[in-house]
C-alpha cells in the first residue's frame, strides 16, 4: 500500500463519481497483497475522510458522501462479513433517529462506521422510552443519535435525563442539521460529543472506544 | 428615497426590480406561531383555514412585515398523496413514514388532483379568505415543494439519493409525475389569490448535490416547472448552500433565492446583483439564544451586506422560524428593520460597510 500512494486518491475519485465498479476494481486489485483490515484502515477510511473534509469545505455534496459511504459499506461487507471476528466488536454501538423519519444522516454515519470496520446496531426510528429500554437491554456503550429537526434535537435532553435516571453509563453522540446551525446545542442537550459529519462521528467513536476500554480495565 | 411609505407590495416589487424601495422589505417566516397567537394546539390550529387567516393578520400587525404567509406546513402536500402527518406540540408537523414502500411502486404512482384533496382545498380556502381581507396592497406568498425535493418525503432522503444515482428510469418517471402535481398546485394557489410562489428546493442546493448533478436534474426540472407557473416564483434552498449555482439558478426563471446562514451574504448578493433578489439569511436556529442587542446587530449586519441597491429581502435562512424562538426576539428584529432598514441606508455608506 505504501507503494501505491495514488490508490487512496483513485479510490476517492471513484467514490466521488459514484462508480461502484471502479471502486471495487481498485480494491480487488489491492486486496491480493494485504489483509482486509489493512485495506479498511489505509484506503477506505482515508478516502472517506478526504470526502468528508471536502464536504466541510463545500467541495463535495452530501449525495457523494452518502453514496460513497454506501459503496464502501458494501465493499467492506465483502471483505469483512458482518459478525466477522476481524470487525471491531467494541464499543457496543447503536445508532437511531429520534422521533422523526429522516434517516439520511443516520444511514450516512452507519455506512461510514461499517466501512471503517465497526458493527453498529441500527435501531431505525425510536422514541426516548424505546431508546432507554434498548440501551439497558442490549448493554449499549455508545449511542449515536441523528436528528433533522430542532424539536427532535431538543428532545435529546429528555433522553439524557432518562438514561441518567436509569443509571446507564452510555456515551451519547449526536449529529444532524440543528447541530450544524447551533454549534453549542450538543452541550445544551447533554450529549457527550457531537459529530458535525460522518467522519467526525467515527473519530469520536474511536476516541470513546479508548475511554470505554480504559473504563473496563479499571478494577 | 421616498417620503411616502410604500405598500408592502410596492416595497417588494421595487426591490425585486433591483431598485431601492423606502425600506428593506422583510418577510418573517412565522407559521405555527399562529397557534400560540390563538391559544390553540398546533394540530387544532391547522385544522381550519379560518385559524390561519386570523393568526396571520394578527402577526402581520404585530411584526409589521411585508407579506402574509398562508402556508400550512411542508407535509401538507404529502397528505394529498395519501401520507400521514405527525403533529407535535413544539414544532412543525412532520411527514410520517415515506409514501412509496418499494421503488418500483413509482411506476404506479398517480399525481393527486388538487380539487379532490380536502386538505389542499382547506389551504386554498385560507388563501381566498386572506386575499379578500388583504386586498391588493399586501402580498400573499404561496408555497410548493419542488418536484425534485418532494421525493425526500415520498421515499425518504436515503432511498431518494439511491434512486437518483441507481434508477434513472424511475427518477425520470417520478419527476414527470411530481411536475404535474407541482404545477397544478402552484397555479391553484395563484388562482385563489396568492401573489407569488415560493419554490422550496433544498435538494438542488450544493449542500446536497454537485453542480454537475444539479444541471442534469433539479435545474431542468425547475426550468420546466417555473415556465408553467402562472406567476412570480422565488426559489428557496431552505438552509442549503447555493452560491456556486446562482448563475444557473437565474436561468430557471425564478426571480429570487432564499439563502443559507452558512454562506456569506455579501458574496451571495454580489453574485445575484441585477439578476436575482436575495432573501435571507438570519440564522433561525440561533435566534433562540439571541439577546435583543444581538438581534439588532444581526439585522444591521445583514442589511449592511445586502441592502444597498435593492434586490434584497431580509428574512431567515430556512423559511420557517422555530417554535422555540421567543416572541420578544421577533419583535426586536421587526423594530430593527424598521429603524435600520430605511433607504438610502446612509449609516451603511457612512460606515463604509457597503
Amino acid at each position: 500500500m505504501a507503494g501505491q500512494p495514488n490508490l487512496v486518491e483513485q479510490f476517492e475519485q471513484a467514490l466521488l463519481a459514484v462508480d461502484p465498479l471502479e471502486a471495487e476494481r481498485l480494491l480487488t486489485a489491492a486486496s491480493r497483497a494485504v489483509l482486509p483490515m489493512q485495506l479498511v484502515d489505509e484506503v477506505i477510511a482515508p478516502a472517506l475522510e478526504r470526502i468528508g473534509e471536502k464536504w466541510e469545505h463545500g467541495e463535495a455534496a452530501l449525495s457523494q458522501v452518502y453514496m460513497g459511504g454506501r459503496i464502501c459499506e458494501s465493499l467492506v461487507d465483502k471483505l469483512l462479513p458482518p459478525g466477522s471476528p476481524a470487525r471491531l466488536q467494541r464499543p457496543k454501538l447503536a445508532i437511531a433517529v429520534l422521533e422523526d423519519f429522516h434517516f439520511l444522516g443516520k444511514n450516512l454515519v452507519k455506512s461510514a462506521l461499517r466501512a471503517s470496520g465497526f458493527d453498529p446496531l441500527d435501531w431505525g426510528h425510536a422514541t426516548v422510552e424505546e431508546l432507554v429500554h434498548r440501551v439497558r437491554a442490549e448493554g449499549i456503550e455508545v449511542l449515536l443519535i441523528s436528528t433533522l429537526m430542532l424539536p427532535s434535537a431538543l428532545k435529546i435532553k429528555e433522553l439524557r435525563a432518562q438514561l441518567g435516571a436509569a443509571g446507564l453509563p452510555v456515551k451519547l453522540v449526536v449529529g444532524g442539521a440543528p447541530f450544524r446551525f447551533d454549534p453549542l446545542l450538543w452541550r445544551e442537550v447533554g450529549a457527550d460529543a457531537c459529530g458535525q459529519n460522518a467522519l467526525e462521528a467515527i473519530e469520536i467513536v474511536r476516541g470513546l472506544l479508548k475511554s470505554v476500554e480504559r473504563g473496563r480495565a479499571k478494577p | 428615497m421616498s417620503a411616502v411609505a410604500m405598500t408592502p407590495l410596492e416595497r417588494l416589487t421595487t426591490t425585486m426590480g433591483h431598485h431601492e424601495p423606502d425600506r428593506v422589505p422583510f418577510v418573517i417566516s412565522v407559521t405555527m406561531q399562529g397557534a400560540r397567537e390563538l391559544g390553540l394546539s398546533i394540530e387544532d390550529y391547522y385544522a381550519k383555514a379560518e385559524n390561519i387567516v386570523e393568526a396571520q393578520f394578527r402577526m402581520f400587525a404585530k411584526y409589521r412585515h411585508d407579506a402574509l404567509n398562508p402556508t400550512f406546513y411542508g407535509a401538507l402536500e404529502m397528505e394529498a398523496w395519501g401520507s400521514a402527518t405527525i403533529f407535535r406540540d413544539d414544532g412543525p408537523p412532520n411527514a410520517g413514514p415515506p409514501l412509496v414502500a418499494k421503488l418500483d411502486d413509482i411506476t404506479k404512482l398517480v399525481p393527486p388532483k388538487v380539487e379532490e384533496s380536502p386538505r389542499l382545498q382547506e389551504a386554498l380556502k385560507a388563501i381566498r379568505l386572506m386575499k379578500a381581507r388583504a386586498g391588493a396592497a399586501i402580498p400573499l406568498l404561496g408555497v410548493v415543494l419542488s418536484p425534485f425535493s418532494a421525493p425526500v418525503m415520498q421515499l425518504g432522503f436515503d432511498r431518494y439519493l439511491e434512486l437518483m444515482f441507481e434508477r434513472p428510469d424511475l427518477f425520470v418517471r417520478l419527476m414527470a409525475i411530481n411536475e404535474e402535481f407541482c404545477v397544478a398546485w402552484a397555479n391553484a394557489q395563484l388562482a385563489a389569490g396568492a401573489t407569488a410562489i415560493a419554490y422550496a428546493d433544498p435538494v438542488s442546493s450544493t449542500t446536497i448535490v454537485t453542480r454537475e448533478m444539479y444541471l442534469k436534474t433539479g435545474f431542468l426540472v425547475a426550468r420546466r416547472v417555473i415556465a408553467r407557473i402562472r406567476g412570480g416564483v422565488a426559489t428557496h434552498f431552505a438552509s442549503g448552500n447555493c452560491l456556486p449555482i446562482l448563475g444557473d439558478v437565474a436561468q430557471t426563471g425564478t426571480v429570487a433565492v432564499g439563502v443559507s446562514a452558512l454562506e456569506d451574504l455579501a458574496a451571495l448578493k454580489a453574485a445575484c446583483r441585477g439578476k436575482l433578489t436575495v432573501m435571507g439569511n438570519l440564522n433561525a436556529i440561533m435566534m433562540r439564544h439571541w439577546t435583543p442587542a444581538q438581534a439588532v446587530a444581526e439585522v444591521k449586519a445583514a442589511i449592511a451586506k445586502a441592502g444597498p441597491g435593492g434586490g434584497y429581502v431580509l428574512s431567515d435562512n430556512h423559511g420557517e422560524i422555530p417554535w422555540q424562538v421567543p416572541d420578544e426576539i421577533l419583535m426586536v428584529i421587526a423594530d430593527a428593520v424598521h429603524t435600520w432598514g430605511r433607504y438610502p441606508l446612509d449609516w451603511v455608506r457612512q460606515a463604509g460597510v457597503a
